[in-house]
């Protein structure tokens, strides 16, 4: 049981900064360096680490890019049910993430593209066209203030003396 | 014109942390474990709890003994987590931050000359408040080779028929040393057999890593001698908020409410407000704070322990406190030489009184670039000293 306490804290601590060095993530965590490297390696192995990535604000860049998400209704097929059709749609590259949602509509769909036009064309010519999607609802992002967890604002240096008691 | 200052206040020196806090603001990109405060803001809901209450007009006077609300939650948080009943109406005051309560507790029960046993090294205002009150502070210093627990025969060396009160602090500001059960229970048959009021400062013991701390209040035979303190400061990250309170019998709550009554009125209002929302919504967040300093601890160990620095496990609060004497140089030395060369801000363990000598108090409640930082600092400049 341990264990596990100790390793969901590794899961947390990478989660925050996937590259901290095991060294590092071993003195914070009190064990040894290789407890932590083959802790790693099977969480990769056994898919609960799917990937590493950095939180980039794309509002700061100067690249053409739209955001937008997708509510979307199916009907679920006889075998596979939403899972066939969700894992379709998800190969699309355009799709950043696919979730199955209760409530008014099934699938919510965060895409990318390079602008409105691209994006309206991946709804209209791909999305809607695939057989057992029923209707499909588009909203555009026109900002983003908090990814993963990151305001994107950099919070300023807030006011701590220098010693205290 | 012959000094104006009242005698017993000239012979108080200054906070040997107030010196080294104007070396520190001197000099620019210091990298700082001087800071005993948490480096996290206040939780969102906790501000946000005042935040409400000031649209909503919060902004009066409260009862002296502050919010019954507040006093109800005090209640039942002592309760949950300390085992100990306390009467909201009469048996809990709210105070502005430990500080406060601590003051109006010794001003309570102190006459001139009166002695308070305290162990050291220990925060800084022990010693003074009990001056300021015309008491006299005994130390009890307590050792590294003991993890700086305090033992039944320590103190037994230093009581004398006019010791009153037995001043606690576990965990520990600056040792981070705990008080286990049966210490603890030696120590409440020794405050029994002297018939000493304990007074027991108990603001970081959420901040016990390996759980399971007892309050000394908690003991047999104990609740009606011993003033308990505890505040928002540390554990929700509100040392700003000023709000602390104060538990005690009927008898002495009231005489500290008379103290409080007549010099402050009531701790802030909207920091009580914020209080209340701590106590009854902020469990998580005290826990999740409780992780992040763990893991900035076992860092901090483990790298002085790499750089050859003896340093014990701090089971309790924010602060590593390693020993430094063998680099032949007083800690304030060590300190300033690490300013001066490294920009590392650590506060000289003197600063806590003249048995922490030989010791720095590293806080860890810096995040944790700034700790791997100053670390490689420190590493090198130890480096330096071995050559
Ligand atoms: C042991 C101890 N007691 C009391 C205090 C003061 O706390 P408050 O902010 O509640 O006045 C501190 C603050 O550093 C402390 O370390």
């Amino acid at each position: 049981m341990l264990q596990i306490r100790v390793m969901d804290e590794l899961l947390r601590l990478l989660k925050e900064n996937a590259l901290e060095s095991p060294r590092n993530l071993a003195k914070m965590l009190n064990q040894s360096e290789d407890a932590v490297k083959a802790r790693i390696a099977d969480y990769e192995r056994t898919g609960v680490i799917r990937g590493y990535q950095a939180v980039v604000n794309e509002d700061k860049l100067d690249i053409d890019r739209v955001s937008a998400v997708i509510e979307v209704k199916i009907t679920p097929e006889r075998e596979g049910g939403y899972d066939e059709l969700a894992n379709r749609i998800g190969r699309f590259p355009e799709v950043d993430s696919i979730y199955l949602m209760s409530g008014g509509f099934d699938l919510l769909i965060f895409v990318k593209g390079r602008n409105l036009k691209e994006v309206a064309f991946f709804v209209s010519d791909k999305l809607a066209t695939i057989e057992g999607v029923v209707s499909t609802v588009t909203h555009f992002m026109l900002k983003t203030y908090k990814d993963s967890g990151v305001l994107m604002e950099a919070e300023k240096e807030r006011e701590r003396l220098g010693v205290t008691p | 014109m012959k000094s104006p200052i009242a005698r017993h206040l000239i012979g108080v020196p200054r906070s040997g942390i107030r010196d080294f806090f104007e070396i520190v603001s001197a000099r620019k990109g210091v990298i700082s474990l001087g800071i005993g405060e948490p480096d996290f803001v206040t939780p969102w809901h906790i501000s946000e709890a005042a935040l409400f209450a000031l649209e909503r007009g919060a902004t009066a006077y409260t009862s002296n003994l502050g919010i019954l609300e507040l006093r109800e939650e005090v209640a039942r948080y002592m309760e949950r987590f300390y085992k100990v009943s306390y009467d909201p109406k009469t048996e809990i005051l709210i105070t502005v931050g430990v500080s406060e309560a601590l003051d109006l507790a010794i001003r309570a029960l102190i006459q001139p000359g009166d002695e308070v046993l305290y162990h050291e090294p220990c925060y800084v205002s022990y010693a003074p408040v009990v001056t300021f009150a015309h008491g006299k502070a005994v130390a009890v210093s307590t050792r590294r080779e003991d993890d700086f627990r305090l033992t039944r025969a320590a103190l037994e060396a230093k009581v004398s028929p006019r010791t009153k009160v037995l001043l606690l602090n576990f965990p520990t500001n600056p040792t981070g040393a705990v008080l286990p059960r049966k210490d603890c229970e030696e120590i409440a048959a020794f405050a029994i057999e002297h018939d000493l009021v304990v007074l027991t400062d108990e603001i970081y013991a959420e901040l016990t890593y390996a759980g399971g701390h007892v309050s000394i209040a908690s003991l047999p035979g104990m609740k009606e001698r011993t003033i308990f303190l505890n505040g928002f400061s540390k554990t929700w990250a509100m040392t700003g908020w000023r709000i602390g309170f104060a538990c005690a019998p009927p008898e002495l709550t009231e005489a500290m409410m008379k103290i409080h009554q007549y010099t402050i009125m009531c701790a802030p209002t909207l920091g009580q407000k914020a209080a209340i929302e701590a106590l009854r919504h902020g469990e998580a967040d005290a826990e999740h704070m409780r992780k992040d300093y763990e893991k900035r601890r076992n860092y901090i160990c483990a790298s002085l322990e790499e750089m050859g620095i003896p340093c014990h496990l701090p089971k309790g609060a924010f602060y590593a406190f390693p020993y430094i004497g063998h680099f032949g140089l007083s800690s304030k030395d060590f300190a300033l030489n690490l300013l001066d060369q490294e920009n590392v801000a650590c506060v000289p363990g003197t600063a806590f009184g003249s048995s922490g000598e030989g010791f720095i108090r590293c806080a860890y409640a810096a995040n944790m670039p700034n700790i791997k930082e100053a670390m490689s600092r420190m590493a090198r400049f130890v480096g330096k000293l071995r050559k």
